[in-house]
This record gives C-alpha cells, sequence and structure tokens, in this order.
C-alpha cells in the first residue's frame, strides 16, 4: 500500500546537521522562484542579486555583519528556550524591552561616562530577562500556555514603547516619536573604522561561545536538555522543573535583549517605532535552521542577514518586492521542519510483495 | 465622570461591539474546531492576514464582496491544507509548524500585495459591505439597532454560534471530532480515520479564519493595512482557553474582549483622559493575558491536543 | 470444505526494523471457539491480531473471514467484517459518557446522534451476553472491570463475531475474571468466535478450547485444551525451555527502613491514600498487591518524593522524612524504578549515558561547579552497560531505540548504582520477555540479601508470589492485610484485592 516506511535511528550521523538546513534552504528557493517569475523577473538574476550584493564589496560584507548581530542574539534565545521546550515566541518584545533599557540608561546624565556602556549591557539583558520571566512564571505558576502569553506580550510591550514615545520620550522640539540620544560616551566601540561594526557583533560572538558552553558542558544545560525532552522523568529524576523554566526563561530573555541593546548602543543611540523589523521572530527561524546548536546560530543568522540586506538591492535592480525575504524565511522554518524529520528517522522502501 | 459614562455605553457602542466580536467569533471558532480535534492551529494570524489580502484584492478588481468573502475563504481552507499536511501527515511540531505558517502567510501576503498594489501615494480601498437591517426585528427598541442594524457577516457569525455548538455536541461528525482530539486511539479502533477527522477539522479552521480576514477588510475596514490582524489571532486562542473550549463560552469571551477593544476605543476618542492612546491599544492584551492567568489552572484541554497520531509507531 | 471456518489466516508476516514480528503464521477460528493465543513478550501475539484489526499491515499473507478473502486495511475494515477487538490498554475517552463512547464512530444515521438506537443495542447486548453498563456513567469513574466491558459492549454493537482480546484478565481481579468468562462462555454458546491473548496459563487452561503458541514471530505449537495438556507442559512450549522460579533464601530481617503511619494524600483527580500503614526492614521484599487505581501508584509517588503526603508519618531509616522532594529522598538513600519506565524513568531523546545519570548530575561524580565531567559520566556509562549486560551500539545511542528489556536494565542500572537501602520498584518487569524478567528478579533477591528494603508493587500475582517476603493488599487507599508469604493464597488476595475480608 505505501510504498516508504518510517524507520527510527539509534544515532543521527553528524553530516545531517549541515544537509539538512542547506537542503531546506534550496528547497525553499525553488519554491519561491515562482513568486520571483510571477513578478516576472528572472529568477536567476534575482537570486543572484539577493546573495551576492551584499557580499560583492568588503563594505556590504561588513553591513552583513552587523545585521546579522541582532540576529544571533535573538537566535540565541530562542534556541536557549526551544531546547527546554518553554515555546518563547517573545523575542521581539524581550529585544524591544533591552533596547529601552538600553536607552534610558545611555541617556543617563547622572552616571560616570565610563559606566554607561557596561551598565546599557546589563541592564538591557535584564529587562529582556524580566520581561521573558513573565510568561515563564504564568507557565510555572499558573499553567498558562506560554505560546500565546509570550506573542500577546510582544503586543504589549510594543504598544507600552510608542507610548513611551508619543508621552514622556516624544522630541520636544521635531514632535517625533524618537527617544532622546544617547550620550556620546554610551555608544558602543567601533572595531573597524569607517564602518557601522561595532562592540554588539564582538559580544553576539561570544554569547554564541557562552551559549554552546553552557548547553554542552553545565549541568544547566544537561536539566534543560532534560526538561524539554521529558518533564515528567525530569521531575523524578529530582530536577527542579520550575527553577530550570525560569531559569531558561532569564537566560533567553537576557540574550533577546542584548539584541535590543546592540541595536540602540550600536546602530541607532535612540529608540524609535521601526527598531525591529521582526528580528526576534526571524530568529525562531534562525534557531530552528540551526537545529538549535548554539554554534549553527552563527552562520543561519548570517544567511538571513545576507537575504534580508540582499532583498533590498534585489527590489531596486528587479522590481520584485523586499517581502521576498519574509517569504524566505516562513518558507525556510517550514522546510527546515519536515527536513528534521530525517534527523529522526529514516526512510526506507516498503516491501510490498503481497496484492 | 458620568457625563463619560453616558458617552460611552449608547447604542452605537453595543453595535461597535457587536461589529469586533464578529472577527473574533470567526477565528474563535476556526481556532476551536482545530483545537478540538487535537491541532493547535497558530497559523491562524498568518491565514488571517493572507485571508484579508485576498479577499480584498479580489473585491478591488471584481468589484464582488461575496467573491472576495470566497477568495478569503478559500485562501483559508488552502493554508489549513497546509497546516494539516505538516502537523497530522508528518507528524511535525505544531507549535513550529503553526509559527512557520504563519511567518510564511504573512510573508505572502505583504509580497503579494506589494506585487498587485504597488507602493501607491493613497491607500487602495474598496466599497465596504453596508449594514442591512432585518425586517421586524431591527424595529424593536434598543436591541434592534445593536443586533439587527449589521453587516451581513454579522449575522453569518451569530448563525454560526449555535451551529457550532450542535455540531459539535449532538451530530455523530462533531462526537468523532472530539474523540479524535482526547483519544485518537479510541476514534481510530471505532472505525474513524484520524487523519480524515483532522484534515476536516483544519480546513473548516482555516475557512473560517477566512471569514474573519474577509470581515476585517471588507466590513470592519474598507482597505487592507500592513497591521490589519494586528494580534487578533492570538487573541483568538487565548479566547478558547478563557472559554474551555466550548464555542458559546469562547463566543461570550470575544464579545467580552470587544468590550474592552470599544472601551479603549472611545477613552481614546474622549478628551477625559490624558494618556498616549497606545495604552488604550495595550489594555485589552494586558487584560486577555490576565483573564488566561485566572483560568488556566483548571482548562479542560482536548487531551490529545498537541500529540501527533501515528498509525504504525511503535 | 463445505463449512467454511469463521476467521482463517494464512503465511502472516509482519517485520519491524529488524524484527520479524510475525513470521508465517497460521491460525484458524470455528464458530463457537475460544481460542487461547500464548507467547512470552514479544513473541508477536498482539502484533498478529493488531494486523487482523487493521491497526497494521502485514507484509504477507492472506486473511479469510468465513470463506470470504479479505483484505483489511483500517479498523473500519475489520469492524465491517465483524472483528472486534479490546486492547490491553483501553482506547476509551475518559471525559466521555459510555454512551458517547459507544455513539463513536456511527455513521449513516441522519444528522443527528441517534441515542436510542444504541440504547436499544446496550439492553440487547445484556440481554444476551449479561453485560450490564450504565449509559450516563463517565468513563473516568468507571472501574476497571466496568471500562473493559464497556468495550466488549463497543465491539458487539458494532456487530463483532470474531472478539479479541489482549491480556484481558492483567488488571483484573479473580473474581471479575470469573464474570468475564461468563461471558466469554455466552458469546461462544452463540457461536461468535474469541481469541484470548494471554500469558497466565492457568486462565488460558480453564477458559479455551485449542491454544495456538507462539514463539518469535512463528506458530511453535497448536494443541487441543481436552485436559490432557498440563500447565507445564505450555509453559514449556512456550518458552522452548522449562521454567523455574528463581531460588531464594529465607528472608532474614534488619533494621526498619519505611515506615508509614496513618498517611494520607490529597484526593482530587486520582486515587487518594487514606490511612496506609506499612512497616518494612531491610533485607525483605514487601509485595503490594492490588487492582489498579486502588492506590498503589500513589503510594509509589508518595516513596518517590513525587506526591507529598497530605497527614500522617512517613519514616526512612527511623527519622521523619524533611522534604518531600525526588532529590531529598534520593539523598536518604532510595532507589526507584517508576511504572512507566519509558516516560517517567528515562528519556527517550537523549543518550544512554545521560538517562544514566539523569538523577545524579548534581553529584561530585558527575559535575563540579556547575560544569558536566564527561569523561566520568561516559566511563560510568561503559561500565553500567557492561555490568548490567545491556544490549546498546554504546553509551551514545538515543535511549528510546532500546528494547524493554535493556530499557528497565539501564534504569536498574542507574539507581542500583548507588547502593539503594530501599528500593521501590512499581511494575520492574511489566512486557518484560522472561529473560530479562528473571534477571530482574535475580537482581531483586541478591539486594534483598544485602539487606536493602525492597517495595514491590506488582499487578503480576505470579511475581508477587515468587518474590515476596510478605504481602500487602490494597483496596481504596488502604492497605486492606498484610499476609505472610507461608500463608499468603492466591484466593485469599484475591478476596481481599475485592475489598473482602481484611484486619484492618
Amino acid at each position: 500500500m505505501n510504498g516508504v516506511r518510517l524507520e527510527l535511528r539509534t544515532q543521527t550521523p553528524w553530516w545531517l546537521n549541515l544537509v539538512l538546513p542547506l537542503a531546506a534552504i534550496g528547497l525553499t528557493l525553488v519554491l519561491c522562484s515562482g513568486l520571483i517569475v510571477l513578478a516576472g523577473a528572472n529568477v536567476f538574476t534575482a537570486y543572484t542579486k539577493l546573495f551576492l550584493s551584499s557580499l560583492s564589496t568588503p563594505f556590504n560584507l561588513v553591513e552583513t555583519v552587523v545585521k546579522a548581530t541582532p540576529l544571533v542574539f535573538t537566535g540565541l534565545a530562542v534556541t536557549v528556550a526551544f531546547r527546554a521546550k518553554f515555546w518563547n515566541i517573545g523575542a521581539e518584545g524581550q529585544l524591544l524591552a533591552g533596547a529601552m533599557a538600553a536607552a534610558f540608561i545611555g541617556a543617563c546624565e547622572a552616571l560616570p561616562a565610563w559606566s554607561l556602556v557596561p551598565l546599557m549591557v546589563l541592564g538591557g539583558a535584564l529587562a529582556g530577562s524580566i520581561w521573558a520571566l513573565i510568561p515563564a512564571v504564568l507557565k510555572a505558576r499558573y499553567k498558562v500556555d506560554d505560546v500565546v502569553t509570550t506573542l500577546l506580550l510582544n503586543f504589549v510591550l510594543y504598544y507600552g514603547m510608542m507610548a513611551l514615545l508619543d508621552g514622556p520620550w516624544k522630541d520636544p522640539l521635531s514632535g517625533y516619536p524618537d527617544s532622546p540620544d544617547i550620550r556620546a560616551a554610551a555608544e558602543f566601540p567601533i572595531l573597524l573604522r569607517a564602518t557601522r561594526l561595532h562592540l554588539g557583533a564582538l559580544l553576539a560572538a561570544a554569547a554564541a561561545a557562552a551559549v554552546w558552553l553552557m548547553m554542552r558542558h553545565t549541568t544547566l544545560g544537561f536539566e534543560i536538555s532534560a526538561v524539554g525532552e521529558n518533564l515528567k522523568a525530569s521531575r523524578y529524576a529530582g530536577i527542579n522543573i520550575g527553577a530550570v523554566i525560569l531559569l531558561t526563561a532569564t537566560t533567553s530573555g537576557a540574550l533577546a535583549g542584548l539584541a535590543g541593546v546592540g541595536e540602540v548602543g550600536g546602530i541607532h543611540f535612540q529608540v524609535m517605532a521601526g527598531l525591529s523589523p521582526g528580528y526576534g521572530y526571524t530568529g525562531i527561524v534562525i534557531a530552528m535552521l540551526a537545529r538549535l546548536n548554539p554554534i549553527g546560530v552563527v552562520p543561519a543568522a548570517i544567511f538571513f542577514a545576507v537575504v534580508i540586506t540582499g532583498a533590498e538591492a534585489m527590489s531596486r535592480a528587479t522590481g520584485v518586492p523586499v517581502f521576498l525575504a519574509d517569504v524566505i524565511q516562513g518558507m525556510s522554518l517550514i522546510t527546515m521542519l519536515a527536513a528534521l524529520m530525517l534527523t529522526q528517522y529514516r526512510i526506507r522502501a516498503n516491501r510490498t510483495e503481497h496484492e | 465622570m458620568n457625563e463619560i459614562l453616558s458617552q460611552i455605553f449608547q447604542v452605537g457602542f453595543f453595535a461597535a461591539v457587536i461589529r469586533i466580536a464578529t472577527p473574533l467569533v470567526f477565528g474563535t471558532l476556526g481556532e476551536l474546531f482545530a483545537e478540538r480535534a487535537g491541532i493547535l492551529n497558530l497559523g491562524i494570524e498568518g491565514i488571517m492576514m493572507l485571508a484579508a489580502m485576498s479577499g480584498f484584492s479580489t473585491v478591488f478588481f471584481t468589484g464582488s464582496l461575496w467573491l472576495g468573502v470566497l477568495a478569503a475563504v478559500l485562501t483559508g481552507v488552502v493554508a489549513g491544507l497546509v497546516m494539516g499536511l505538516l502537523t497530522v501527515s508528518l507528524g511535525l511540531s505544531q507549535h513550529v509548524s503553526g509559527i512557520g505558517l504563519t511567518l510564511l502567510c504573512s510573508g505572502l501576503s505583504f509580497y503579494c500585495y506589494r506585487l498587485i498594489f504597488g507602493q501607491p501615494s493613497t491607500l487602495p480601498a474598496i466599497k465596504p459591505f453596508e449594514t442591512v437591517a432585518l425586517p421586524v426585528l431591527a424595529e424593536i427598541p434598543i436591541i434592534g439597532p445593536i443586533l439587527f442594524n449589521q453587516f451581513a457577516l454579522v449575522y453569518l457569525a451569530m448563525l454560526i454560534v449555535p451551529a457550532a455548538a450542535f455540531v459539535l455536541f449532538h451530530t455523530p461528525w462533531g462526537l468523532n471530532l472530539r474523540t479524535v482530539g482526547e483519544n485518537p486511539l479510541a476514534a481510530f479502533s471505532a472505525g474513524v480515520s484520524v487523519t480524515a477527522m483532522r484534515y476536516q477539522a483544519l480546513l473548516l479552521s482555516g475557512a473560517l479564519m477566512g471569514l474573519a480576514g474577509a470581515f476585517l477588510c471588507m466590513a470592519q475596514y474598507n482597505a487592507y493595512t500592513f497591521g490589519v490582524i494586528s494580534g487578533r489571532g492570538w487573541v483568538c486562542i487565548a479566547l478558547i482557553v478563557f472559554g474551555q473550549w466550548n464555542p458559546w463560552k469562547s463566543a461570550a469571551g470575544a464579545i467580552l474582549f470587544a468590550c474592552i477593544d470599544a472601551l479603549q476605543l472611545r477613552l481614546q476618542a474622549s478628551s477625559a483622559i490624558n494618556l498616549p492612546y497606545q495604552v488604550f491599544l495595550m489594555l485589552p492584551f494586558v487584560l486577555t493575558i490576565v483573564g488566561m492567568a485566572l483560568v488556566s489552572r483548571n482548562a479542560l484541554a482536548p487531551a490529545a491536543l498537541l500529540k501527533p497520531f501515528r498509525k504504525e509507531a511503535r | 470444505m463445505e463449512n467454511p471456518s469463521l476467521l482463517e489466516m494464512r503465511g502472516i508476516s509482519k517485520r519491524f526494523g529488524h524484527v520479524r514480528a510475525n513470521d508465517g503464521v497460521d491460525l484458524t477460528l470455528n464458530g463457537g471457539d475460544i481460542l487461547g493465543l500464548l507467547g512470552e513478550n514479544g513473541a508477536g501475539k498482539t502484533t498478529l491480531m493488531n494486523i487482523l484489526f487493521g491497526v497494521y499491515t502485514p507484509d504477507s499473507g492472506r486473511i479469510a473471514i468465513a470463506g470470504r478473502p479479505v483484505h483489511i486495511r483500517s479498523s473500519s475494515d475489520a469492524l465491517a467484517h465483524g472483528v472486534g477487538m479490546v486492547h490491553q490498554h483501553f482506547h476509551l475517552v475518559a471525559r466521555h459518557t459510555v454512551l458517547e463512547n459507544l455513539m463513536v464512530g456511527q455513521s449513516g444515521r441522519g444528522i443527528r446522534l441517534d441515542r436510542n438506537f444504541i440504547l436499544q443495542r446496550m439492553q440487547d447486548i445484556e440481554q444476551r451476553f449479561g453485560l450490564h453498563l450504565v449509559p450516563g456513567a463517565r468513563v473516568s469513574d468507571l472501574t476497571i472491570g466496568e471500562q473493559q466491558r464497556l468495550e466488549i459492549v463497543k465491539a458487539l454493537i458494532r456487530g463483532a463475531r470474531i472478539l479479541i482480546l489482549d491480556e484481558p484478565t492483567a488488571a483484573l481481579t479473580p473474581q471479575e475474571t470469573e464474570g468475564l468468562f461468563t461471558a466469554l462462555r455466552a458469546m461462544a454458546s452463540q457461536s461468535m468466535g474469541v481469541v484470548f491473548i494471554s500469558h497466565k496459563l492457568h486462565e488460558v487452561m480453564a477458559i479455551t478450547q485449542r491454544v495456538v503458541i507462539l514463539q518469535q514471530g512463528k506458530v511453535a505449537a497448536e494443541v487441543l485444551n481436552d485436559g490432557t495438556i498440563s500447565q507445564r507442559r505450555l509453559a514449556e512450549l512456550m518458552c522452548g525451555q522449562e521454567i523455574s522460579p528463581p531460588s531464594k533464601s529465607s528472608a532474614k530481617p534488619g533494621a526498619v527502613r519505611l515506615r508509614m503511619e496513618n498517611l494520607r494524600t490529597p484526593g482530587g483527580a486520582r486515587p487518594s491514600l487514606k490511612g496506609v500503614c506499612l512497616k518494612i526492614r531491610g533485607g525483605e521484599i514487601l509485595g503490594i498487591a492490588g487492582v489498579s487505581g486502588n492506590g498503589q501508584s500513589e503510594l509509589a509517588d508518595v516513596i518517590a518524593g513525587m506526591l507529598p503526603p497530605a497527614g500522617g508519618i512517613l519514616e526512612i531509616n527511623g527519622k521523619p522524612v524533611p522534604r518531600y522532594t525526588p532529590r531529598s529522598m534520593q539523598a536518604l538513600g532510595v532507589g526507584r524504578i517508576p511504572e512507566d519506565r519509558m516516560g517517567t524513568g528515562l528519556i527517550p531523546a537523549l543518550p544512554l549515558s545521560s538517562c544514566m545519570v539523569l538523577s545524579r548530575i548534581q553529584e561530585f561524580r558527575f559535575s563540579r561547579c556547575g560544569f558536566l565531567k564527561h569523561a566520568a559520566i561516559r566511563r560510568f556509562a561503559d561500565q553500567q552497560i557492561e555490568s548490567f549486560g545491556i544490549k546498546a551500539a554504546g553509551h551514545q545511542v538515543r535511549t528510546g531505540t532500546l528494547s524493554g528489556g535493556n530499557l528497565q536494565k539501564a534504569l536498574l542500572a542507574r539507581e542500583l548504582a548507588w547502593n539503594p537501602t530501599l528500593l521501590l520498584a512499581a511494575q520492574p518487569t511489566r512486557g518484560l520477555d522472561v529473560a530479562a524478567t528473571r534477571f530482574v528478579h535475580q537482581r531483586f533477591l541478591e539486594l534483598r540479601d544485602r539487606d536493602c528494603a525492597i517495595v514491590l508493587i506488582s499487578e503480576d500475582l505470579e511475581e508477587l508470589f515468587a518474590l515476596s517476603d510478605r504481602i500487602a493488599v490494597m483496596y481504596e487507599g488502604r492497605i486492606m492485610d498484610i499476609l505472610d508469604i507461608q500463608t499468603a493464597t492466591v484466593a485469599n488476595v484475591g478476596l481481599l484485592m475485592a475489598g473482602v475480608g481484611g484486619s484492618k
């Protein structure tokens, strides 16, 4: 009857970790080429523009890294959370919380200049953590579904931020909804002259390494994986589930908060409405594409940075709407998810000798 | 204070509540059918967005509102089919599949809208649905203007709630559906195809979500914007928890939410309270979370929600 | 043949991965027959019947019902051909009523649910077979015996002429079993066919007319149950070797390891303990018997630290327990083998080595200052894999791919590595084959002889009688009585399980 059959794997070969994301991306690009044709453009030209424009000059290359910085953070935030099956879809809100804290601290005249950058980093991480702790506490204490709360909290924070920008933070001169600029001493140091490559990129790389260390080599990482895979067995084995969920949420929120800190301290120097074009949601795609591996988050983030920056160049050159980048994100999440089945199962042809 | 209250609680206010509740009722019931069959359809936000876009575009080019509704419903059905493929046939994580579907559908709706309309200086608009006063009923004082001088789709929503309750609790199909959501093995061993039931639930779910999207840009507004849904889909999911997976209670939850939403709109407009309007926009979301926290502890979620079913699993 | 048999299965084969679950099985069932299907766990009984019921599609083979060849692709096909099945784990919706459960899958009878039709059929079936049920009762309120009756009625309502029962007596009291047998005999007398799957030999002897014995997926023997065959012979045919109960020295009870006095747990969704009193000493095995759902799982959860008591005294090694958490129980020297080894004991998706240190990851041996000692974990896992003879391709394999026996060995390896002074074992051999069962029993007896106290909760009376030094019987959250193994009899325990008699 059915020609193929799924068989459980005893182990996942390591090369699948590389092949699957590439296959998923390949499939995504094939599927999306239909949309490019629909837009009346040449598929090859469009994809060339999409991928090569951001890699063509050294400056664009650095810009891609700049763009990837917040994505690495949100990707890591989602990775940690999803490992524990804490469905944190709220990286977007936590990012904004971090950004607001950073903008507030960075503009504070009372603080000594040298303390601004460290305090922004700490404050932003803390703000993100607190925002992530709300759904975690609601989940641990009142069994409220974390997906819905994290999603709704994104809107709460967004409107809260807009209220601030429209109220106390409104620029008194221009009337624009922009927060006051942070002090010059609060601006992140630039790593490469004449570019926008800032301290945040370094922090992001360090964060990826730290999260890898945590997941691979610490008892907390061990317990996070255990809780994510089997809550009941973890509890039976003596793991304090509530504590693990709260620590996971804290870590995840802090990482997402840092994404916001980087954007404020290194790029915009203020908070405004379009601060995050959905970095939090892109983080989900990145984390899944990286198979929840912290090191894999870095290349995945760079890939989407390429797509996001390249989409504008492609749009200008070919007229294909810039939103192709969004479609690619959604599509690759789905294709990757489907491909992930192959890590657990092996496809075998069925012998069909009967009938 | 009294003045503000009397300013707010007029017939027009309650008519607005019904209007605001309508897309939520469609979305909530759509999600309800999916969840009763054991599938959490997190694609709802994206499906509503894509359906709104396709419905709007259809109306824009054909001029026929009902053709637009049909397009929106069909869009929802196709998206439901995709969700079924991922979560039923492939048995993938419902959480991630749903988020993926929402990202994909919203991306598609932005892309197609830009492709169709470009970047016009004025928002493309259509001639939306007009209210239809039901003969006799609309004449009833107070209730008449609130309930029976509404859009056709509002009447449809009013009919769909009892219909959904009837189908779920008094028909063989509904019993089979609930059984699939509670214990798929029980359904399977009674000769019910779990796969078929879940697909049917998802298609119906998509169709209703499509209606929600259609209502938003053909009745509530007359245009499509990128923020047309802005979290309403997620609210629907919360409303189901709040309504304990019961169509009546969930619809009541939708009306309650609509009251809060209508109230915040009035408060925004009234000059009595001097706060940035976003504070009011935030309010319904905050209250939704509080509401969920109050009822979640003894929530009666379908027992097999989130669990894929594989016949030959061993 | 002029008079075709009710059911014929010919050359049925089915593979799962590398396992041949069925390998050319032939089986015939006539109307009026009660056929015993015997075999160890993993011999292929359930697979064969699942093929007949359309759960699995066979790789090869033919099925004929009443002489007509049929293709059974789904359970609805099976039902349409008059095949009904009562699974070991019931397929009921706990939240629905009896009536609703009976109406699932009802089709082609108008748009509304037809309650009267089903009520009428229920009455009809009660008259014919004596199976009584209350239509409006919620399934979650029914006893196991009643739930089974509902499963049988469900099959009969759909017009089953062939009824398959998979381990139907596993969770019944001896008295409930008798009631089931009466109904089965009534069915046979009305020329239905019954397939009775079991590994309880005396029951098979009592109810069947013919016995088919499966061994490693093949028919090993087919014998008539005409009074000439002995239980011993059946057992030999089933295992291919003679089985003997584990040899046991007399107990040398030491210090009191666990004392419960009037222990109570909160009620609610689960059954509660309503004043349990027990005492167990080092060097003895205390068996806990009882029909499932009478508080055994809750007793296990209390000892495991999963369920804090609502009142009463719980002392371990003579001292009250300071905190009821799984970790503090472990710290007091309690080893724990949970009932559901896959869901509660181990984590299928993690590597074997992780599962083997899961409960001890905070110990200095496996981590320091929050950092894992990978080498030590690996060494520990390898060492335990070897000393417990766990069949796995290494410590890095996904735990979920191990067989049931090896999973249980892994769990034992984890819990016994820390020399527990008290061991809680809930259903430790459920679903294991003979060799693995013997291994587990042997380990338990060794532990007991090394002065460990063992609380053995089991639904398998044979196992309880073979291992226990004393048997406590639970009924409705209380200990009915504690019997000494020398004086206990199956009948005695059976009555206590049904709530009859007892000293307390």
